[in-house]
């Protein structure tokens, strides 16, 4: 038996079909990669030269070159803290109900779409939300906090769909073995369903809090300061009772704050400065989503239905 | 399998269970249709029809696997004995019943968790907290379900990286752990080589003599070769029970004897 001619050019024009996606493919990546590249070597030229231990110990001044992130990473650093305090356990609960406890009806339904529309409102909307509440309603002023409950509502959404999609992720045979062994619902999830979505969950909380970390829009909205000399207080203290939670109530700035602050400047030395904190800032949040890839799969490897 | 002689009137055995008159529905949809059926007391008892009549349905009756999803539905009893308590009754808790019948599944599903803890899971959610108890019971069980010699020294590994056959063993024995009265398997060899369906079958084999088996199987000569009693189900309805070979081989009704020479399903 032979291949007709016609059948050999369908191949070849399949295959060149194929090279052709191919091309395309890597052209789209190299694009895209390329893009990014050139911008972060645009900031590392720019910057590197302030990036000197002193860089990170120095409040910010009116003096480029003695001007520092201090108060601007501690800032970021507590608000994380917050964020993550408060996203956490709210986000993670209301999967968890949402998935394994809440009836499949109307309202969950509704309350599911709602769910996935929040993801999408515009991060300025949920500033507004928080001067409104936290800053006038409940007197939280522009603080740590404030900023911290503000950037927890905006990633819930992220918190609460990676938590479903992470218990969804756990098949039915699982629950069924330890309900047959004569679990209660609750051990269910908490010795089983709970362990085995971590890396998932632990992932979208983490994807959540590099999204928080760059955001400027709310934290301005909530009237975070641009210059400021302090810190916030220590939380523990070195007399009893130990914890001092007035950090908690401090006046701060952030990391995007601070580079917005510098880039406005029409100074050519601030321009480094703010060079230098956005590759910092950049650095941040490679690390993290590092950290979620590395934990994803240290945790994964054991799960493997 | 069965001598003639070692087959008294069924009426003078033990009953360990017995389903009476028991209709159940998923949503509008009845899957099961009037099912009376003695399971007696440290015998395999096995459950064969065609792909779709509700054996597992029927199966998971017992330790009220249904109520996890709603829209089901059970009629009539499923007695157990000695203590004569419908395990269907509303104000049982299908929790207890569970703690008394346990099940084991089509695929293996063991956590993945140590091989230590999967056994000890049982006892664990029993409230047992000593670790010398936990590990006296989970070694018998091991043993029990002919598993422990691969895994003693293993028992902290991890019980995913165990093959099929050694995965559904520890399955069983995870089952046995907690001592249960009744044990159901659910074509436990379904995803099995046959080699290891052997290993499992011979094992069935061995329990019987400590415990009342209930078995759905597909597989016809499995349950020629593991059981003393065997159903036919068609279609939701129990077509026939007796002992084994009177089943296979002096059918009374005409469907169960097309059904076994393969004339059908
Ligand atoms: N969750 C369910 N909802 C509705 N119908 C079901 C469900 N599970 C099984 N059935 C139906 O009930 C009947 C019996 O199914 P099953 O007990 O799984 O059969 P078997 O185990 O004998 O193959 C089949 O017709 C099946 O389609
Ligand atoms: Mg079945």
């Amino acid at each position: 038996m032979s291949v007709s001619e016609g059948l050999r050019a369908t191949i070849t024009r399949a295959k060149r079909n194929d090279l052709i996606f191919v091309g395309l493919g890597i052209a789209a990546l190299l694009f895209a990669a390329s893009t990014f590249v050139a911008l972060f070597l645009d900031m590392v030229g720019d910057g590197m030269s302030r990036l000197n231990p002193g860089f990170f110990t120095e409040f910010a001044s009116r003096r480029a070159e003695r001007a520092g992130i201090l108060a601007a990473w501690v800032g970021t650093f507590a608000v994380m803290i917050v964020t993550a305090l408060v996203a956490v356990p709210i986000g993670v609960a209301s999967g968890i109900y949402l998935e394994e406890y809440a009836p499949k009806n109307k309202m969950t339904a509704l309350i599911e779409i709602n769910i996935n529309n929040l993801a999408g409102v515009p991060s300025i909307v949920y500033g507004l939300l928080a001067l409104g509440l936290f800053v006038h309603t409940f007197g939280l002023g522009a603080s740590v906090q404030t900023a911290g409950l503000t950037l927890a509502l905006l990633i819930l959404p992220v918190v609460i769909v990676a938590t479903r999609e992470a218990i969804r992720a756990v098949p039915g045979s699982i629950r069924e073995a330890a309900y047959a062994l004569g679990a209660t619902r609750w051990q269910m999830v908490s010795d089983h369903v709970l362990p085995y979505s971590m890396p998932g969950i632990l992932t979208g909380v983490i994807i959540g809090l590099s999204r928080a970390i760059g955001e400027t829009a709310p934290i301005v909205t909530i009237g975070a300061v641009t210059f400021i000399a302090f810190l916030p207080p220590a939380p523990v203290t070195s007399s009893p009772p130990f914890l001092n939670f007035d950090w908690l109530s401090s006046p701060f700035t952030a990391m995007p704050i601070q580079i917005f602050n510098w880039t406005s400047r029409p100074e050519e030395a601030f321009q480094a400065n703010a060079s230098a904190a956005a590759l910092v800032l950049v650095v941040m949040t490679l690390l993290m989503n590092a950290i979620a890839i590395w934990l994803r799969y240290r945790l994964r490897r054991n799960l493997n239905w | 399998m069965n001598d003639e002689q070692k087959k008294p009137d069924p009426s003078t055995l033990e009953k360990k269970a017995a389903a009476l008159a028991l209709n159940f529905f998923y949503g509008q949809k009845q899957a099961l249709k009037n099912i009376n059926l003695p399971i007696y007391d440290r015998k395999v008892t096995a459950l064969i029809g065609p792909s779709g009549c509700g054996k597992s349905t029927f199966l998971r009756c017992f330790n009220r696997m249904h109520d996890l999803y709603p829209g089901t539905r059970y009629e009539g009893q499923i007695r157990l004995y000695p203590d004569d308590v419908n395990l269907l009754d509303k104000a049982v808790d299908p929790i207890e019943v569970r703690m008394r019948l346990s099940m084991v599944f089509q695929k293996p599903n063991p956590f993945p968790k140590s091989i230590f803890e999967n056994v000890a899971y049982g006892l664990r959610i029993r409230g047992e907290k000593r670790r010398s108890v936990l590990m006296d019971k989970v070694e018998e069980a091991l043993k029990n379900a002919a598993l422990w010699n691969e895994v003693k020294d293993r028992l902290d590994e991890l019980a995913t990286t165990l093959s099929g056959g050694q995965q559904q063993r520890l399955c069983i024995a995870r089952s046995l752990a907690s001592e249960p009265e009744l044990l159901l398997f659910d074509e436990p060899t379904s995803a099995l080589d046959p080699i290891a369906t052997a290993s499992i079958e011979e094992l069935i084999h061995q329990l019987r003599e400590k415990i009342t088996i209930l078995i759905v199987t597909h597989n016809m000569q499995q349950a020629a070769r593991v059981s003393d009693f065997t159903a036919y189900m068609y279609l939701g309805d129990l077509i026939e029970f007796g002992w084994t070979d009177d089943v296979f081989f002096r059918p009374k009704e005409k469907q169960t004897e097309d059904y076994i020479t393969g004339r059908f399903g």
